[in-house]
């Protein structure tokens, strides 16, 4: 028993280590586990079942990720793994890597500010502070609250005047 | 022969209302009045979709749990799917609100329209989401986040073009008598709704009122927009009976299954 119950956790780990090769399509520099919508990974005898849940509910690229994900996994050997889609807890940005901010802002995408400080939804009220990731100043403005997809917007640096997207808080 | 239940009545009327809404959202696409507007419409028709598909999903799952034949269309080896229900059901079988099937008119009428079916979506996804029916209310609680961001966007621009200029006081004006008339049938329940309000899955839509009534006000005060008075509604979209709108939304929404059945991208 001992025995079996390191194998199941060796394996684990090495499919989570396969999911860091599995990048969200729309946004290629985050992986699936960065984004956070890998909710679990079990193991049941030699079956690999991958529960992902996704970001937005018209979210295009999920059919995408769902086909990267056994892909990657038959590559290195597990042929007949599932992949389940669930809807809840309802996934948020809370839930994506500080890794993953981190290669957001590398990459040019203002990541997503904490959840206790925003996601009002009171009119006209701004999210304060979106740090440009290009120069770093807070002096931003929004342009438009829906970029090029779901999970963005769209704002301008008043400093270095570029236009960059940021990732919703949601 | 397996009937239709009221959680399966239920369901479809929530997926009709997000699908003909989302698909008369998309038809902005490329004809938006800027670019920036143009993307938020189709990220919102997206979102809607995306919320038709999951109601879909749950519903063709209810629809095919009899081995007989379901009443429900079926596509290739007679099963029912999120498909089948979307594309080859007819106008009569559509549980849609009237509100949501009407014409995109200008940038004011259709922006509210989305405001007016915002107010209502983010009050009704908040219900389900603590309902009864565990599907439901999984699909509620996601869609629920993304209904309040539309209603943002949706009350900032009635906002903006009641308290505009001239011009777009007056496109906001006729877009609210064009519209106000399909107002009331969200709130008068029909038989599935009221089912729904009896065993808590879904809200009851009276106490719903009061809520949308007070969010309307509200941007409307502030869009200098007068609150109508008129008290008679037109209905019948939740059971079947549509405007002549509806129609053409399905003829170019399902031309392509009914053609050529099956057909895959």
């Amino acid at each position: 028993m001992e025995n079996k119950h390191d194998n199941t956790t060796v394996s684990v780990q090495e499919i989570r280590a396969l999911l860091k090769e599995v990048n969200d399509p729309e946004v290629p520099v985050l992986s699936v586990l960065d984004l956070g919508i890998v909710r679990d990974i079990r193991i049941d005898g030699g079956t690999v079942e991958v529960i992902i849940t996704p970001t937005y509910s018209g979210c295009p690229a999920m059919d995408m990720i769902r086909t990267e994900i056994k892909a990657v996994l038959e590559l290195h050997g597990y042929k007949d793994a599932r992949i389940t889609t669930v809807l809840s807890p309802a996934w948020t940005t809370e839930w994506m890597s500080q890794e993953g901010k981190d290669k957001l802002r590398a990459y040019g995408i203002a990541p997503p500010t904490p959840l206790q400080q925003v996601c009002h939804t009171k009119l006209f009220h701004r999210e304060e502070a979106i740090q440009c990731p290009h120069c770093h100043s807070y002096h931003t403005s929004l342009i438009s609250e829906f970029g090029s997809t779901a999970c963005k917007a769209l704002y301008r640096c008043e400093d270095c005047k570029e236009p960059f997207d940021y990732f919703k808080c949601h | 022969m397996s009937s239709s239940t009221p959680l399966l009545e239920y369901t479809l009327h929530l997926a009709d209302d997000v699908l003909i809404l989302g698909h008369r959202n998309s038809e902005w696409t490329g004809h938006g009045p800027i670019l920036e507007q143009d993307i938020a419409l189709s990220n919102i028709a997206l979102d809607l979709i995306g919320q038709a598909r999951n109601f879909y999903q749950y519903a063709a799952g209810l629809a095919g749990n009899d081995s007989g034949e379901s009443i429900y269309p079926a596509g290739g080896g007679g099963v029912v799917t999120e498909d089948t229900l979307a594309f080859l059901r007819d106008g009569w079988d559509f549980r849609n609100s009237l509100l949501t099937e009407q014409t995109n008119g200008d940038w004011a009428k259709t922006i509210l329209r989305q405001f007016f079916f915002s107010a209502f979506q983010v009050d009704l996804y908040e219900q389900l989401a603590v309902g009864r029916d565990t599907t439901l209310a999984a699909i509620g609680a996601k869609a629920y986040k993304e209904a309040l961001y539309h209603l943002r966007w949706s009350s900032e621009w009635v906002i903006r073009l009641g308290d505009g200029t001239d011009e777009s006081h007056q496109r906001m004006k006729k877009a609210l008598e064009e519209l106000w008339k399909f107002t009331g049938e969200l709130y008068i329940p029909a038989p599935y709704e009221r089912w729904a309000a009896e065993a808590e899955i879904g809200p009851d839509l009276s106490q719903l009122r009061v809520r949308w009534k007070e969010r309307v006000k509200e941007v409307f005060d502030e869009a200098g927009l007068t609150y109508p008075v008129t008290e008679w509604m037109q209905t019948g979209g939740k059971e079947g009976r549509h405007t002549e709108q509806l129609g053409y939304v399905l003829a170019e929404m399902q031309f392509l299954q009914r053609a050529y059945p099956g057909c895959e991208w």
